[in-house]
């Protein structure tokens, strides 16, 4: 069963972009300096549609995670036991991503994380994924 | 603010749990029909007096004017319609709204009906949707969920709980046999309702801790088991609750809470809604937890009955494992809690998993609960929990 891949949108697409050139960029509203994640049309502390995009260096803290010992989709079935994480980053906004080059031990709740662009050139999209840093 | 408390539920219905549906194969609004009909049977009111539905989002014939083909296919004039979208909240927020519209005069009788029986989809029928498929978790273009979770995924719902329990024992620490002992003691409860799922078949804190783990820490005995089911209830005004058959479980307090989808982006994500909720409810009610006789707390998961007992206020922050270790949670203990057995141990049909919150919770106050009716049941706790503890919503049920 083929997995299920990102569609970038217009908004989300300069994210998208980036991560293709294997850099993290974000968006900071230029109204309330708020960094968000994920990419959206409008700000979600002030709902200003005014952004600047901003290059960060991706690199967090493990936020939580938990070991998928069944698969949580038939496409993922390959994938089991897979570590499913969520990272916080250092600027503070969190986001949902696996773990790479490293097993279900390596797993603790406040480890430094470095991300991991994954190029998945068959759905021309670059993942971001974490290994331990 | 808030509920006089003047609308009760008066009249209750719900269908014997079943792994797969054994009877024919019935159209959703051939379900809620059935459904109203059952719950209004029960309440002895008839149905030329309905003039307010309310529905679920689960009707399978219609994605748009849900309330006009239902009340169309009943042949019921109304004055009130509403779809609730909240998930496992949803038979919660359906309480307080159909309350709510009968205090403000806009309707006096409101069937809220979940039809809860999956299939089988006939030959002819069209495929479903192909943007579902992952759980609760939307696989539409542009859907948040389809473009930042799903790819690694993080579909609803089993990874979203695992991760918050995984973050919770990281900040207050993590006692599994206090965790095993909810899915224990409701199955204790569940041996005392011939109608639960699990009827018959008493399991041990050990026997949780030893059934796989499926995501960590959660073990199998700890997830909830699905089912085809459904039900109904009634909500009346104080006219027609006190010429009902049963005594009505009055809606005397309400409260909702949503910010999120998915928990990675929640603000806090072990401080769940049900606290806010829960704190309006019980302030609308006027009641203290101390007179709480029994709590119907929404259990897809063991994580989800503990956080709600943190955080709708029965015990302190982190201190919900020492609480349930403390308390005897069957119908006949010290603090009654899902005394049907709770979706874990009930069955959770689809959504209509939540309303056998609702509706045990009314069951115990008409003082219908048979072998697990607790002694007094005056005064009750019902939450709902939609999403991965992403919508939230507390009722409080008290008997006149």
């Amino acid at each position: 069963m083929e997995k299920p891949y990102p569609v970038p949108t217009p908004t989300s697409q300069p994210f998208w972009d980036a991560l293709r050139e294997h850099k993290l960029k974000l968006q900071r509203c230029n109204e309330c300096e708020a960094l968000i994640y994920y990419p959206r049309a409008n700000c979600t502390q002030c709902l200003s549609d005014d952004f600047e995009w901003e290059e960060l260096s991706g690199e967090g803290t493990l936020y939580t995670y938990t070991v998928a010992r069944r698969p949580t989709h038939p496409a993922f079935a390959d994938e089991v036991p897979q570590l499913i994480i969520v990272v916080e980053l250092d600027e503070g906004v969190r986001l949902t991503s696996t773990l790479v080059n490293g097993g279900e031990d390596d797993l603790e709740i406040g480890m430094r994380l470095k991300p991991v662009f994954q190029d998945v050139p068959d759905h021309d999209v670059t993942m971001l994924r974490y290994e331990p840093a | 603010m808030g509920l006089r408390g003047d609308a009760a539920i008066v009249g209750i219905a719900e269908l014997k749990p079943e792994r797969k549906p054994e009877g024919p194969f019935k159209l959703g609004i051939e379900q809620y029909a059935g459904l109203a009909k059952m719950a209004l049977d029960d309440a002895g009111i008839p149905a030329s007096a309905v003039n307010g539905i309310v529905s679920s989002t689960s009707l399978r014939e219609a994605s748009m004017f849900i309330p006009a083909t239902i009340a169309e296919y009943l042949g019921a004039q109304v004055n009130f319609a509403e779809v609730v979208d909240l998930g496992g909240a949803i038979a919660a927020g359906m309480a307080w709204r159909a309350a709510a519209a009968i205090e403000l005069g806009a309707a006096d009788v409101v069937v809220c009906a979940i039809p809860g029986m999956p299939g089988p989809t006939p030959p002819n029928a069209p495929p479903p949707n192909p943007g579902m498929g992952f759980g609760a978790s939307s696989n539409a273009y542009g859907s948040p969920q389809a473009e930042f979770d799903i790819p690694f995924g993080n579909i609803a719902q089993n990874n979203g709980y695992a991760m918050i329990a995984q973050r919770y024992a990281a900040e207050f620490g993590y006692d599994g046999r206090a965790m095993a002992k909810i899915a224990a003691d409701q199955r204790t409860n569940a041996c005392a309702n011939p109608e639960a799922w699990f009827h018959g078949q008493p399991i041990t804190i050990d026997d949780v801790l030893e059934s796989p783990m499926i995501a960590d820490p959660l073990h199998l005995l700890e997830i909830v088991m699905p089912v085809s089911g459904g039900g109904a209830f009634v909500v009346a005004s104080r006219e027609w609750a006190e010429q009902s058959k049963h005594r009505p479980a009055y809606i005397t307090g309400f409260g909702e809470r949503l910010d999120l989808k998915t928990p990675t982006y929640a603000r806090d994500m072990v401080h769940t809604p049900v606290g806010p909720a829960s704190k309006q409810a019980f302030a609308m009610a006027g009641v203290d937890h101390g007179a709480i006789d029994a709590a119907e707390i929404y259990d897809c998961y063991t994580i989800t009955a503990m956080l709600t007992l943190e955080d709708a206020g029965f015990c302190g922050k982190g201190e919900g494992a020492q609480f349930v270790n403390e308390h005897d949670l069957t119908y006949a203990g010290d603090f009654p809690m899902n005394t049907h057995g709770g979706q874990l141990s009930f069955g959770q049909a689809g959504l209509a998993g939540g309303l056998s919150q609702v509706v045990e919770g009314a069951r115990q106050i008409m003082g219908r609960g048979g072998d697990r009716q607790v002694a007094k049941a005056d005064t009750i706790y019902v939450s709902g929990t939609g999403g991965v503890m992403s919508e939230q919503a507390a009722l409080i049920l008290q008997g006149a």
